[in-house]
């Protein structure tokens, strides 16, 4: 299609500077390539990689004592203050509240992706799929608030474990509360790409698992989640960065002890205005996700991206 | 060569020397003597509610001074935007006490002239000079408003405590909220000073390295009890309404909404004192319009506009004439905010002051805002 439309344009010559221009860049492949390829590669190394490395010389400055300003001396004592008390502990804590907030959200969205593939009919997965992007739609902060009133002492969660009869919760403004939080707001990003894997999975490999004499769970474990991993994988690389760098929710919902990595850097910045100490700091969660991203992609997880 | 240059320097400084009493305000060394005609135009950084139409409007109407004004969302922000990019679009900021030394220390602000503000004689003599926006005898700015950090309780469940103890009482454990800000580490020197008078800590602003640490420690004995580090004054509220906390440090704003809210609330000035914090409009050493910022600060000091932001915002102001028109604008909120405590209680308040290293009795052994925001992740874990 595309290619015949093609030909009935070439009925036409361009003509004038344009068309020298593209014969030009028709004889030379080299040219071409540098003209189609230059201007993203320009806009990636300035807007993206600049900025990057601007945070990484910032990290290696200080700030005057009494006037704030950034001195421009270089020096470590930013990584050095980094290793100290209370850094590492909350390092070691948002990689715990990634993790579980990762696995937590697998071990759900994998039985839901699957139903959403194998046992759904055509209308109820248009629902489903509809239901699980719909919550995107709505503000983070208005989702966050509302779970602050579910798990309330007075919110909704109590009331309805005293109509069941059950004692209350006592959740609210913990880690537990911000590993409920992270586990709903990140669940779309973990269902989405499992769902995508999934459907890749034809019903004839099933089908000759079954003939080989597979039993459904030997089937699962065998076919159908190794051919899930690369999903999982995927989501998993959304449900951990952005875990990682998240400070609104420790704020909102979390208590005391719930600092996480971007909690510092907001602090840093935002309160102590110490620019060269917050950039510094956010070099960790960068060096966790270069680490994580060499992992996944050896789980193949940029094939289902 | 030489004389020619000369010749230039001479008829630079002849034209400034003309031109400088034209403006009415001089930029050099000196204060002016007299504002002069406005410029039509004024630039703010101010907190949200501090420009409403209802004071600023009368305002534009008397002098021709058109007021744009850009809210700031933390302190912060305001260092920020009155430093960087050279802070020349802004004539003026409404800084609150942790940076208002900053900002002078950076050079970003212009001495004032005192003598210019006619209310300025009705102040509370607490604030003519307050150490967070006069340093050494020069004034840069004018004091607004002000509100004390006071202990928050619920007056159903909680006997009334007298002292800051009952934040640092094992038995409150799970009841405690407590502001997410490192100025709280005063909050904790200010009770230590009284509590344990063999550390030395004479202002809680200037803490020496041992002195913070044994703040820090007494925070860090606290944390399991806090129920919340709060952000935002919206979380004490709802944690005060539903129950999860009963006791807390505070602001009058949280206390007004709260009744309002018929919660059973009140609020102790502890025996050992209370820190607070202190608003000052701040003038820009590179400031476009010069005398609309005088006019401003005129302005918004005479009672009449004082009264009307005290009562807007839930603050106390610090003009004692803008007592009895509180009273007309709200019944009862100038006892209900202290606009006519005696001059020992607005004494007694330890402002906010942006910490820095020099001790202000010449030594230079304090630690910084940088220190204190370390130490209060510390103390949060």
């Amino acid at each position: 299609m595309a290619v015949d439309a093609a030909r009935v344009k070439e009925g036409s010559p361009r003509r004038g500077a344009l068309r020298s221009v593209s014969r030009f860049a028709w004889r030379r492949p080299g040219v071409k390539a540098f003209g189609q390829i230059s201007a993203p590669v320009a806009a990636f190394l300035f807007v993206y990689v600049a900025a990057l490395v601007a945070l990484l010389i910032q990290g290696f400055w200080t700030t005057d004592s009494f006037t704030g300003k950034i001195i421009h001396s270089w020096t470590l004592d930013n990584f050095r203050v980094i290793a100290n008390a209370p850094y590492p502990t909350i390092i070691v804590r948002t990689l715990v509240m990634a993790s579980a907030v990762t696995i937590t959200c697998m071990v759900l969205a994998f039985p839901y992706a699957y139903f959403m593939v194998r046992i759904a009919g055509r209308r109820l997965r248009i629902v489903l799929l509809v239901a699980t992007v719909l919550p995107l739609w709505v503000s983070y902060l208005v989702r966050v608030y509302s779970w602050r009133l579910i798990l309330n002492p007075d919110g909704a969660l109590n009331w309805a474990l005293n109509v069941l009869g059950l004692p209350d919760q006592n959740i609210a403004y913990t880690n537990t509360a911000m590993w409920v939080v992270f586990t709903y707001i990140w669940f779309p990003f973990m269902v989405l790409p499992v769902y995508a894997a999934l459907e890749r999975v034809p019903y004839s490999l099933i089908e000759a698992s079954a003939d080989l004499g597979g039993r459904g769970s030997t089937t699962l474990r065998r076919v159908i989640l190794p051919l899930a991993v690369p999903g999982l994988a995927a989501g998993s690389i959304f449900t951990f960065s952005l875990t990682l760098g998240d400070y609104i929710a420790p704020s909102l919902v979390g208590g005391p002890g719930s600092s996480l990595i971007g909690t510092v850097v907001y602090e840093s910045l935002g309160l102590a205005n110490n620019a060269p100490f917050a950039a510094a700091f956010a070099m960790v969660p960068l060096g966790i996700m270069a680490v994580y991203l060499v992992v996944m992609k050896r789980l193949g997880a940029f094939e289902s991206l | 060569m030489k004389r020619i240059r000369f010749g230039y320097v001479a008829l630079a400084a002849l034209v400034t020397a003309l031109a400088v009493p034209a403006a009415g305000v001089s930029k050099g060394s000196g204060l002016p003597a007299s504002v002069g005609a406005g410029e039509g135009k004024l630039t703010l950084i101010a907190w949200e509610g501090y420009t409403e139409k209802q004071w600023v409007a009368p305002f534009e109407k008397a002098t021709g001074c058109k007021v744009s004004a850009k809210y700031a969302g933390s302190s912060n922000d305001m260092f920020n935007l009155m430093t960087s990019g050279g802070g020349g679009q802004y004539d003026m900021v409404s800084a609150s006490g942790d940076a208002s030394l900053r900002l002078i220390y950076a050079g970003a602000l212009a001495e004032v002239n005192v003598g210019l503000i006619p209310s300025y004689k009705d102040f509370f003599k607490a604030f003519q000079a307050p150490a967070t926006n006069t340093v050494g005898g020069k004034h840069y700015g004018v004091s607004v408003q002000f509100g004390p950090n006071l202990l928050l309780y619920n007056t159903a469940k909680e006997k009334k405590p007298t002292s800051w103890a009952a934040l640092y009482d094992v038995k409150n454990k799970g009841k405690i909220t407590i502001p997410d800000n490192p100025i709280q580490i005063a909050d904790a020197a200010l009770y230590l000073s009284k509590t344990k008078p063999a550390l030395g800590i004479k202002d809680p602003y200037e803490l020496t390295k041992t002195q913070l640490a044994a703040a820090v420690a007494l925070l860090k004995q606290q944390r399991p009890l806090v129920k919340k580090y709060w952000g935002l004054a919206s979380d004490q509220i709802d944690l005060f309404k539903n129950g999860g906390s009963t006791l807390g440090a505070s602001w009058p704003y949280q206390y007004s909404q709260l009744l309002a809210a018929k919660a059973k609330v009140g609020t102790v000035i502890p025996k050992e004192g209370v820190t607070g914090w202190l608003d000052t409009w701040m003038l820009s050493s590179k400031a476009k319009h010069p005398n609309c910022a005088y006019k401003w600060m005129q302005y918004i000091s005479t009672p009449k506009a004082q009264a009307q932001q005290a009562t807007y915002y839930g603050e106390t102001p610090v003009n004692k004439k803008a007592c009895a028109i509180m009273d007309t604008i709200t019944k009862g909120s100038c006892k209900q905010f202290s606009a006519n405590a005696p001059e020992s209680y607005y004494r007694s308040i330890k402002f906010w002051k942006t910490p820095i290293a020099d001790c202000g009795n010449g030594q230079k052994n304090c630690t910084d805002l940088k220190a204190w925001t370390t130490a209060w992740q510390q103390v949060k874990g």
